[in-house]
């Protein structure tokens, strides 16, 4: 059982750098909706070793995983679809230096977590702190570095992800209503966020954030 | 003086030409053909030693130079891999590092013997050459810190050793990323196709090839058999980090590795025949995602 958490966690740190290291939509979404599915089903497999599942932790895996691996990326890849961009050519970060920024990250993300080692937080898994600022510090590094919009929507899940993970490693089994009430948030944000891209594409027919600074009547 | 020291650097020289059979064969039948014999390398060597060398009037000695060396550098590598659980001939503690700057002194004769020509084709690939391999030595370093980091050992021998195999219960998750690390470095520092199409000659894309180009009879065997003799070292370490089998029988455990490089050739062949190589600008990419696979496994070690 440990063994398969640490796997999952590693995995989750890799599918992070796949993000910060592929060019293509094709490949970064389903990364997202794996990393998704991953995250959910996190929390069964710690909880599964002292005291079953409770329904609470079921509920929230049975919406979760659904939400973050495959409406998320159905979302995504409809924009794709319709906006009919399936790559980022030139992004403000290249991509071997994003994923050098990646790799500094992750030392940092390991040495804040082992500033936090001393304080008394219940942490279920010693992976889960570094794990989450890192899929956080990638998620920030994903928004600032793209100039597509839809990769910044992407920034923005990885972020939520890691703020997910973040939430595991201290509260453990959150509170179920405010649980949902953050997916719920996330989902409208998402939602909200893609129907703006496809305005933003039909007007302008691009969806360069950089661009978007000049007017236009 | 006990003659089993001498085992890694006797199947070294002796099998490392068969390797590159292995892989054409793999490629031969992947593409529905028969494929060159399997020894074709060694008949090729025969054929080249027996020529005579030409040289253009605008080398140097360096131009001469540079085979040798790279053969020396490649031979004097193979002394210090162990093969199973074979100890190597040479064996100190920082052995990983004179290994890894032995591949490097050879790679830069290869180099500055190619800038010698003054043909520019053969500086272009000179320059790509050292460009690619200074990104693949950081992933290898790293790695192997890593390696040293998860036995607390600094030589191949010590890190290699029969309790090897037991890391792989409790790290293997770091084990798993500095091999395909390695696995990256190994493509890539053999000129293997993600990164460096062996069978293009004459082409704006290649890398290695190009570098060898003036090169001819005793002097091109030299490279081709140093260059084996680099993919068996290397692959030998990829092997031994990937599975390491231990019997308890060196003998058997020799055998193993010595069966351990054929299926490493055949994994080589199908990577080859199924894959595209990368655009020219897309490699550094594969070599920063390798040192990050490395850093990965290095940061969990360290935690």
């Amino acid at each position: 059982m440990e063994q398969l958490i640490n796997i999952m966690m590693v995995v989750i740190l890799l599918t992070n750098l796949l993000l910060l290291g592929s060019s293509r939509l094709g490949t970064c979404i389903p990364a997202l909706g794996f990393q998704g599915i991953l995250l959910g089903l996190m929390l069964p497999v710690l909880l599964l070793s002292p005291e079953g599942i409770s329904i609470h932790t079921l509920i929230l895996v049975l919406i979760s995983i659904p939400l973050r691996g495959l409406l998320f990326p159905w979302i995504l890849f409809r924009i794709v679809k319709k906006t009919n961009i399936r790559r980022e050519i030139e992004p403000f970060i290249s991509y071997p230096v994003s994923i050098f920024l990646g790799m500094l990250a992750l030392v940092l993300a390991f040495w804040m977590s082992s500033r936090l080692a001393g304080t008394p937080i219940p942490s279920l898994h010693p992976l889960m702190l570094p794990v989450a600022f890192y899929t956080i510090l990638v998620g920030l590094i994903l928004i600032v570095s793209r100039k597509l919009a839809i990769n910044q929507v992407l920034g923005y899940i990885v972020l939520e992800n890691g703020m997910y993970v973040l939430g595991i490693a201290f509260a453990g089994e959150v509170h179920l209503l405010l649980e949902l009430g953050v997916l719920m948030d996330v989902f409208v944000a998402v939602f909200v966020m893609s129907i703006a891209i496809y305005r933003i594409s039909r007007e302008f027919s691009h969806i360069d954030v950089n661009q978007l600074q000049n007017l236009k009547d | 003086m006990n003659v089993n020291f001498f085992i890694p650097t006797l199947f070294a020289v002796v099998f490392a030409p068969l390797i590159l059979g292995i892989i054409n064969r793999t490629k031969a039948f992947f593409g529905g053909r028969c494929g060159q014999p399997l020894l074709q390398l060694y008949y090729d060597l025969f054929k080249l030693l027996r020529k005579g060398a030409t040289y253009s009037k605008t080398t140097t000695y360096i131009f001469r130079l540079g085979p040798m060396v790279g053969l020396v550098c490649a031979l004097l590598a193979t002394t210090l891999v162990p093969f199973g659980s074979q100890r190597p001939f040479i064996s100190f503690s920082g052995d990983i590092l004179l290994f890894a700057y032995l591949l490097g002194l050879m790679r830069f004769f290869t180099v500055i013997a190619a800038l010698d020509t003054g043909s520019s084709f053969e500086g272009m690939g000179a320059a790509r050459e050292v460009h690619f391999s200074a990104l693949a030595e950081v992933a290898f370093f790293l790695g192997l810190i890593s390696l040293v980091k998860i036995t607390s050992f600094a030589s191949f021998s010590e890190i290699y050793s029969t309790s090897f195999a037991n890391l792989w219960d409790m790290k293997s998750i770091e084990m798993i990323l500095i091999g395909s690390s390695f696995l990256i470095v190994l493509l890539t520092e053999n000129a293997r196709i993600p990164v460096d199409d062996p069978n293009t000659h004459l082409e704006l894309t290649m890398i290695h090839e190009v570098m060898v180009l003036d090169h001819s009879g005793p002097d091109f065997a030299f490279i081709l058999y140093g260059s084996a003799l680099k993919l068996w070292v290397l692959g030998s370490v990829f092997v031994q980090t990937f599975w390491p089998i231990r019997s308890g029988c060196v003998y058997l455990d020799v055998l193993f590795a010595f069966l351990s490089m054929i299926v490493l050739g055949v994994i080589i062949g199908i990577v080859e025949s199924t894959m595209a190589r990368l655009r020219l600008l897309r490699v550094p990419q594969l070599l920063v995602a390798g040192a990050a696979l490395s850093t990965v496994a290095l940061v969990l070690t360290m935690r």
